[in-house]
């Protein structure tokens, strides 16, 4: 009699935890749409009084006279990720070649742990580090043999920050999708009388190229979004920067350095909503797409 | 035989590229954490980590960090215990009553690997217009929540990659001898105590270093905060705010704070080492 007590309670227990265990996974699916609707609706303001082409093609950024031009912030955010991604990518490549193909695994166990410390360092250290050692380089070392005269606070020192800060990421996608080609394809390259680098080159490289511009959308996702460092060392000057000595202003920045001001002018939040909204949707679209490609890879070379 | 020897040569260059490429990567990690190292020492005393910044503290009289150091433990302990409330329930779903190939159990997977690369501006963005349409104020609370947002996804992803590979038969044994669905959660839970904590360190490593998703959220003060609604100080917004002082005694606590919080993450991912040491795969 007891038993079958304790058994009914047993299966009340079950259905309840996992419907609530459900319900919990399911919000959690919706989030991402709730934090871009949230945005949307709070950019909504601003995108009535103005079209989308003129806020992203306009060059005056003036809250006082309601003009709100993102294109210096866009063309910012792209050359300092377009550096950030021109300087890492060769450096990843070679590294993660080498990691996976070439090195004792001596030298793995001791590189591997030097990449993940890499990647834990918080942005505002990197900041700090952009502050005390890449800037005055620039300003000192190198600005004077190009232009006449840098503060250092440049997009080039943006860059290269942000380079070393997506060289983990970069990093260890790449030797993930090296280590799942299957080691058959190889040995075939390498039976046939290729050497090591012919086989590298003609089979490894070629063989998992999709799966390499997945990982470097993702880590141009990564340069993209991020702030506090770019912050620090770009200068932040809402010009359309010229060369890479000169300043430059992301969109993300632009976000950071404005919260406290923008509630007394009328649509500023608006327009910050909108650059947050902007970023949100670029990087969810870049970061789905590379993920999905990685997927479909690790689930196609499984066997 | 010219043509061997052109293969060599050329094999040889790449291969030597290719280490001053790795040597590259393992020395900058070396300058950032020397040069931190090297400017915040000089700065360090003990007043830096036992007191809390007096008056004229912002014209470089005495004080120290406290209330950042007390801050950032606040919101990560606040964090990662909301966190792990909502994180593991999903992951557990996962695992336990979805099979590999189902639909949801894909999109879910997905969706937090996207989740994952949101830039933590948009998190703090999304948090201040959730802070303003609850009429709360910039507070513990308020930093508390938006950080969890961003940490949810690190510690769903990487304790699933840890329970994903409990073996099956496990599971099989348990359900066989009569065991609901819901019961064999203990045991599963016991299996997988190390991935949990490499995924709770990671995540802390996260939330006490990001600056962004604060920024708006959690305010700034002096002071310890004693309850929920206070705004709280947090140590990445310490360096950030400190560094745009004129005065050079300010900026040396920056570098001070810097040298803690480098300390603190480093020390964060050598125990994150030890633990994950027997589910070595990259969690990036």
């Amino acid at each position: 009699m007891n038993k079958t007590r304790y058994n009914k309670f047993r299966q009340i227990r079950e259905i309840l935890v996992k419907n609530s265990m459900f319900i919990l996974t399911v919000i959690s699916l919706v989030f991402a749409l709730v934090i871009g609707t949230s945005l949307y609706f709070k950019s909504e303001p601003i995108l009535e009084k103005q079209s989308i082409g003129t806020l992203l093609g306009g060059e005056s950024w003036k809250p006082l006279k309601g003009e709100f031009g993102f294109y210096p912030f866009i063309m910012g955010t792209i050359w300092v990720t377009a550096i950030s991604v021109l300087l890492s990518l060769p450096l990843c490549l070679l590294a993660a070649i080498y990691l996976s193909e070439y090195a004792h695994p001596y030298v793995k166990k001791v590189v591997y742990p030097m990449i993940d410390v890499l990647a834990g360092i918080p942005p505002v250290i990197y900041g700090v580090w952009g502050i005390l050692v890449i800037v005055p380089f620039i300003s000192e070392k190198l600005a004077p043999h190009f232009v006449e005269f840098s503060t250092g606070y440049s997009i080039l020192a943006g860059g290269i920050v942000l380079a070393i800060m997506i060289i983990p990421l970069m990093i260890s996608v790449f030797i993930e999708i090296f280590d799942s080609l299957p080691g058959g394809l190889r040995e075939a390259s390498l039976s046939l009388g290729a050497t090591n680098w012919q086989t590298i080159k003609k089979v490894v490289l070629r063989k998992s190229f999709p799966g390499l511009a997945a990982a470097v959308v993702l880590a141009i996702s990564r340069a993209f979004g991020e702030t506090i460092a770019v912050l620090m060392v770009c200068g932040n000057v809402s010009e359309v920067p010229k060369s890479v000595f000169d300043p430059a202003y992301p969109l993300p920045a632009l976000i950071a350095n404005n919260y406290g001001e923008m509630m007394s002018i009328p649509l500023y939040d608006s327009a910050l909503m909108l650059s947050a909204l902007l970023l949100f949707v670029i990087i969810l679209a870049f970061n789905a797409i590379s993920r999905l490609v990685l997927n479909r890879i690790e689930k196609n070379f499984a066997l | 035989m010219k043509h061997r020897s052109i293969k060599k040569v050329e094999e040889g260059i790449f291969k030597g590229l290719m280490i001053i490429a790795t040597l590259t990567i393992v020395i900058s990690l070396f300058m950032i954490v020397v040069a931190i190292v090297k400017r915040g020492l000089p700065a360090m005393s003990w007043d830096m980590v036992s007191k809390i910044p007096s008056g004229g503290f912002y014209l470089g009289k005495e004080g120290g960090l406290l209330n950042a150091i007390i801050g950032s433990v606040y919101i990560v302990i606040g964090s990662v215990t909301l966190g792990l409330c909502s994180s593991l329930p999903i992951v557990l779903y996962l695992n336990l009553y979805l099979s590999e190939k189902s639909r949801l159990a894909q999109v879910t997977r997905l969706s937090f690997d996207v989740l994952f690369g949101i830039p933590s501006i948009v998190y703090g963005a999304f948090g201040f217009t959730l802070m303003v349409y609850l009429g709360l104020r910039s507070s513990l609370l308020a930093g508390i929540l938006t950080v969890t947002i961003l940490i949810i996804p690190i510690l769903i992803r990487s304790i699933d990659e840890v329970m994903r590979r409990v073996p099956k038969e496990m599971k099989d044994a348990a359900l066989s001898l009569g065991a609901t669905k819901s019961e064999i959660i203990k045991p599963m839970l016991k299996q997988v105590v190390p991935g949990i904590i490499t995924a709770v360190l990671l995540a802390v490593g996260r939330g006490i270093g990001d600056a962004a998703s604060v920024l708006f959220t959690a305010g700034y003060t002096d002071s310890i905060p004693t309850s929920f609604s206070q705004p709280v100080a947090t140590l990445p917004l310490a360096i950030f705010f400190q560094l745009s002082s004129p005065i050079s005694e300010v900026q040396d606590r920056a570098y001070a704070a810097a040298l803690i919080l480098t300390f603190i993450v480093l020390l964060l991912s050598i125990f994150a080492r030890i633990f994950s040491r027997k589910f070595s795969k990259n969690k990036i």
